[in-house]
């Protein structure tokens, strides 16, 4: 096997090791019919809203004759209602952050840290340098590191960056990123606290001749604020970037393959970027730059009224500085002339001179309704950033070169078996080589031989947010046949890896029917081929099914921009794999034919006294003119070897007759 | 070297110069193949036996699902020419060891396995018109014979009478110059499908008391013993009956017996023996001879496609026939020859056969 250990465990330890991540995660999103039925059958009240008045559970079943008795009064429970703060909320539900456990921590803790350098390079225009450091410390606990080269953070900003929840600068805006939701960071600061009571570490610098800026960093859970132990200025010899250190109780041995998957994937996804990455007890693993073209700059928009739902019209309208509703139209959104506003304002029969901020609630309502009935041109799709069908490639063959050099994953089951196998094709593509057509397609990496596949489908629109897809696939090499592709997700250049099941995006990829592109499919479930399928959704908003980011939810025009990207990038495979079949077929039967001439000709020779090496000329001449399992036609040109007898005018007698 | 072998080794030589022939004109080379399948099998309703039709199949080597029957064919060619030069004869066995080997360096042989092997030497017999011996080659041994016969067996004169309990080997090559008949009080000739049916028969004497050669060929019976079955009909005027088990295979060796098989519908003339009798076990015997319940053996769904089938072969047109088939097929039982012996060890030396002979109980 190659690339041990990018491929999802497979061996049944390896199973074991990745299940509980992934199985916990399974249950995470928002209850099941089932579930909410079974805790909250039709006919009773709702638990939560009157638990005093619904003794049920203090009462045996069937025993309801004894009335209840009242336990807690409306003021007694007052006393115990109070606001609960975000931290609050978050320290007890950490498994929507992705904290859920002590193997996933530590890919979740990295994972924030690196999106954020990743925007934050991305957003200066610099080409990122990451170095990820994981550090064993006594008693199950670890040093997280992440450093950057990035543009650095300003003093002020850094306590709120890394001790405050819900704060960032990526939410209000409509721009392709990583981060979105301004948690990232700061939870795995919460949770590194939670953990192990240590504060983060943060260095950050933001040019040269400037100071760098050392913080200790603590977060207030009831407040969600910053607390800073320690603020000084250190000298640091790079130019600007930033440092993030969190120590937290972590599980390595089971935390490590996802992690490796994440950076791995990462570097897949962001070839312009390179990665250090520094573990206990092993090498170091490099990932080099596949490309110094830095992605292309995505451009901040305004919403598009078709995305806009009545709650966020009716807060954007209530906090409007425009002084009219058509000026509000056309500054808050995009794609609203001021014609446009006319029409929009005169179909909710509201004048384009009233104050946004006076409408009532059947006023907006009507205006959503508007909006919803006029056409408006798509929105503008510069903010978006696509990888593109080159860097796709690029990546691809970056990250089957690298992952390939790496330590061999000693879980990888019948690896030991697979080499044979694989070698065996890589030696059969070489021998076809010289008489095949060159394949821009193919590529040959560390001796083996991969067709390599990319589509990158124009921009569309879901809700008002413009999308865009991108789908690649690398087949060949001597990854096992017989086994599920691997399918990696991606949103916006980060690597989904978990809750696969629950994806949009691998629902899509199963819908498919790759059955018409040569690979088998089992019924419901991915196709099965020695084969890596990208699939990377860019989008300035991309819908998340929860917080921790994990699966893309399945809305109709993203999961048909997916199947239509995979299904161009499936006509493509299959017109490779039939091509590579008709070679491996013409190989098999030319030198198969070689092998029967040779054993003909000495039969012939057996039986007639001819020359063994002449008729074994002639039949090989012969061959070469019957191409392409025609059944008996003449081949066009015959070469009779100059100087050659006349074919058996006169027939030597066999050796008996002349007894 | 004999004016046969000379002759066959010049056909075989000739279709090889035709190959090389073809070869050298850029010609795709061809063998034509007489076709040994059912839908080139005729059922002469005169002669009474399966013979061979008109149709020949085109064997190209280039051509991906025939160059390797094409090389084959020519490998046992050569491998014949040579026993032939060099007067010796070898079992079809031997053969396919002999020119088994490994093609080139791959993990391919000329030959993976004797079922391989076999069909092309069939192939290569109708296709240079040859007969099996004359190509030096026989089938494997099996079957055997006792009787009121002396014969002469490559020079070796052979008492049928004293032949112990095991009996005379049959050789596969029975031909005029290797057997010769000397003197015979045999009034018929009765062949058994199984070895332990002839032991029991040969140990109660029965051919001495009833003056006949008995003959066993385990099973399906070989070249060898067919070929000899009709010559002892042939030459000596000897009736033939038959004795098999109660069950499609047992009925399907019979008709083997009496018009050839399809797969060698090309040697039917010197093989069948279209007046051959059957004398069991008829599907009827049970009941005629009171056998107990308990000796039966349930039939198998492949038994019941093999008689179904049965059904709509000429030579079981006859309604005798019809009965006997549809009767087994209705009961969903078949009968060993061996449940004869319920009725006691001896039962059918004694009386089974003696009580059919004396009847005429038998089917033609
Ligand atoms: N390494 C960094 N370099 C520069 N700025 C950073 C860096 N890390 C974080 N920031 C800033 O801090 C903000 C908060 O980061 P955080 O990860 O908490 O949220 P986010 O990335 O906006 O959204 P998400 O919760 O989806 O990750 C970011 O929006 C960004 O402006
Ligand atoms: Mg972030």
């Amino acid at each position: 096997m190659s690339t041990p250990h990018m491929i999802a465990p497979r061996t049944p330890r390896g199973r074991e090791q990745a299940a509980p991540a992934d199985r916990q995660l399974d249950l995470l999103p928002l209850p099941s019919k089932e579930e909410e039925a079974a805790a909250a059958p039709p006919s009773a009240p709702p638990a939560a809203a009157e638990p005093a008045l619904a003794p049920a559970m203090a009462v045996p079943d069937g025993s309801a004759a004894a009335p209840p008795k009242r336990r807690a009064t409306a003021e007694q429970m007052a006393q115990k209602q109070r606001e609960i703060s975000i931290s609050e909320f978050f320290t007890k539900n950490r498994h929507l952050l992705g904290f859920d456990n002590p193997s996933k921590a530590l890919l979740t803790a990295v994972k924030e840290a690196v999106d954020n350098s990743l925007d934050a390079c991305e957003e200066a225009g610099i080409l990122p340098e990451v170095r990820v450091e994981i550090g064993e410390l006594p008693g199950g606990r670890y040093r997280v590191a992440v450093e950057d080269n990035g543009p650095g953070i300003v003093k002020a900003q850094i306590p709120k960056v890394f001790g405050k929840l819900l704060y960032g600068s990526k939410f209000h805006r409509l721009k392709q990123s990583r981060g979105q939701q301004g948690i990232g960071i700061s939870a795995a600061v919460m949770y590194g606290q939670l953990t192990t009571g240590k504060a983060a570490v943060v260095v950050s610098k933001t040019g040269r001749g400037r100071p760098a800026h050392h913080f200790e960093i603590q977060l207030d859970t009831r407040k969600n604020a910053p607390v800073v132990l320690r603020d000084e200025e250190i000298p640091l010899e790079k130019d600007h970037g930033t440092r993030v250190e969190i120590e937290l109780v972590a599980d390595w041995l089971h935390g490590q393959r996802s992690l490796t998957r994440y950076l791995e994937q990462t570097a897949l996804a962001n070839p312009h970027a390179a990665f250090t990455y520094l573990r206990p007890g092993a090498e170091a693993i490099v990932f080099p730059r596949a490309s110094s073209e830095p992605p292309k700059e995505a451009v901040e928009i305004k919403p598009h009224p078709h995305g806009v739902e009545l709650g966020a019209l009716m807060l954007m309208l209530s906090e409007s500085k425009a002084r009219g509703l058509g000026a509000f139209l056309c500054q808050e959104f995009s794609r609203v002339s001021s014609r446009l506003a006319d029409e929009i304002c005169d179909r909710a029969q509201l004048p384009r001179t009233r104050r946004p901020s006076s409408l009532d609630r059947a006023q907006a309502e009507a205006l959503h309704r508007a909006i919803g009935e006029t056409r408006i041109m798509a929105p503008p799709l510069s903010c978006l950033s696509p990888i593109g069908d080159e860097l796709v490639r690029k990546g691809l063959i970056n990250f089957l070169s690298v992952t390939e050099a790496d330590a061999p994953d000693p879980e990888a089951g019948g690896g030991a078996e697979e080499p044979g196998r694989g070698r065996g094709g890589a030696e059969a593509a070489e021998e076809r080589a010289p008489d095949e057509p060159p394949d821009p397609e193919v590529a040959r990496i560390k001796g083996q031989t991969f067709f390599i596949a990319t589509v990158t489908r124009p921009p569309r629109v879901y809700r008002g947010n413009p999308f865009q897809v991108e789908v690649g696939l690398a087949h060949g090499g001597n990854w096992p046949a017989d086994r599920p592709i691997e399918l990696y997700r991606f949103a916006n250049r980060v690597p989904l890896l978990f809750q696969r099941s629950a994806c949009g995006m691998t629902d899509a990829i199963v819908k498919t029917d790759w059955r018409n592109y040569l690979l088998s499919q089992p019924k419901g479930a991915l196709p099965v081929g020695p084969m890596v399928l990208l699939v990377h959704i860019a989008s300035v908003w991309v819908p998340f099914t929860s917080e921790s980011k994990e699966a893309v939810a399945h809305y109709p025009e993203i999961i048909k921009e997916i199947q239509l990207a995979a299904q161009e990038c499936g006509r493509k495979l299959a017109a490779h794999i039939r091509r590579r079949q008709h070679a491996d077929y013409e190989a098999k039967r030319r030198s198969i034919f070689e092998l029967y001439i040779r054993e003909l000709a000495h039969s012939l020779h057996g039986l007639t006294g001819r020359p063994e090496d002449r008729i074994e000329k002639k039949l090989l001449a012969l061959a070469k003119g019957f191409t392409g399992g025609e059944e008996d036609g003449r081949p066009e040109r015959v070469e009779n070897e100059e100087g050659e007898e006349p074919p058996a005018r006169a027939p030597s007698p066999p050796e008996d007759e002349a007894e | 070297m004999d004016a046969t072998s000379r002759k066959t080794t010049q056909k075989l030589v000739k279709l090889a110069e035709d190959v090389v022939a073809q070869a050298s004109a850029g010609r795709n080379p061809a063998v034509e193949v007489p076709t040994r399948s059912l839908a080139n099998v005729r059922f002469n309703e005169k002669k009474r036996i399966i013979e061979l039709g008109g149709d020949k199949q085109k064997r190209l080597f280039f051509n991906v699902a025939q160059a390797k029957k094409f090389m084959q064919t020519f490998l046992v060619g050569a491998a014949c020419r040579e026993l032939i030069a060099e007067g010796k004869t070898t079992s079809i066995r031997d053969l396919y060891y002999l020119t088994k080997h490994t093609l080139g360096k791959t993990k391919q042989n000329t030959f993976e396995e004797q079922e391989e092997s076999d069909p092309i030497i069939e192939d290569l017999e109708v296709t240079v018109d040859a007969l099996r011996e004359e190509l030096h080659l026989f089938a494997s041994n099996k079957g055997n014979l006792v009787g009121e016969i002396t014969l002469v067996d490559s020079g070796d004169t052979i008492d049928a009478r004293r032949m112990g309990s095991g009996g005379w080997g049959v050789p596969s090559i029975v031909e005029a110059d290797v057997i010769q008949f000397k003197r015979h009080e045999a009034k018929f000739v009765l062949l058994v499908e199984k070895d332990a049916v002839f032991r029991r028969l040969n140990e109660d004497r029965f051919w001495k008391k009833h003056h006949c050669i008995l003959i066993h060929g385990g099973g399906q019976p070989p070249r060898g013993v067919r070929r000899l079955v009709h010559r002892l009909h042939d030459e000596l005027s000897l009736p033939v009956y038959v004795l098999v088990d109660n069950d499609p295979w047992g009925f399907y060796i019979y008709s083997v017996v009496k018009q050839g098989s399809i797969n060698l519908a090309y040697e039917s003339m010197r093989m069948a023996v279209p007046r051959a009798r059957f004398l069991g076990l008829s599907s009827f015997d049970k009941e005629r001879f009171g056998l107990p319940d308990n000796v039966t053996i349930q039939m198998t769904e492949d038994d019941e496609r093999r008689g179904k089938q049965m059904l709509a072969y000429p030579w079981f047109e006859q309604k005798p026939w019809r009965r006997e088939i549809e009767r087994m097929l209705k009961s969903g039982v078949k009968l060993e020859i061996e449940a004869l012996s319920s009725m006691g060890i001896s039962f059918i030396t004694d009386e089974y056969l003696p009580k059919k002979l004396r009847e005429g109980d038998w089917l033609e």
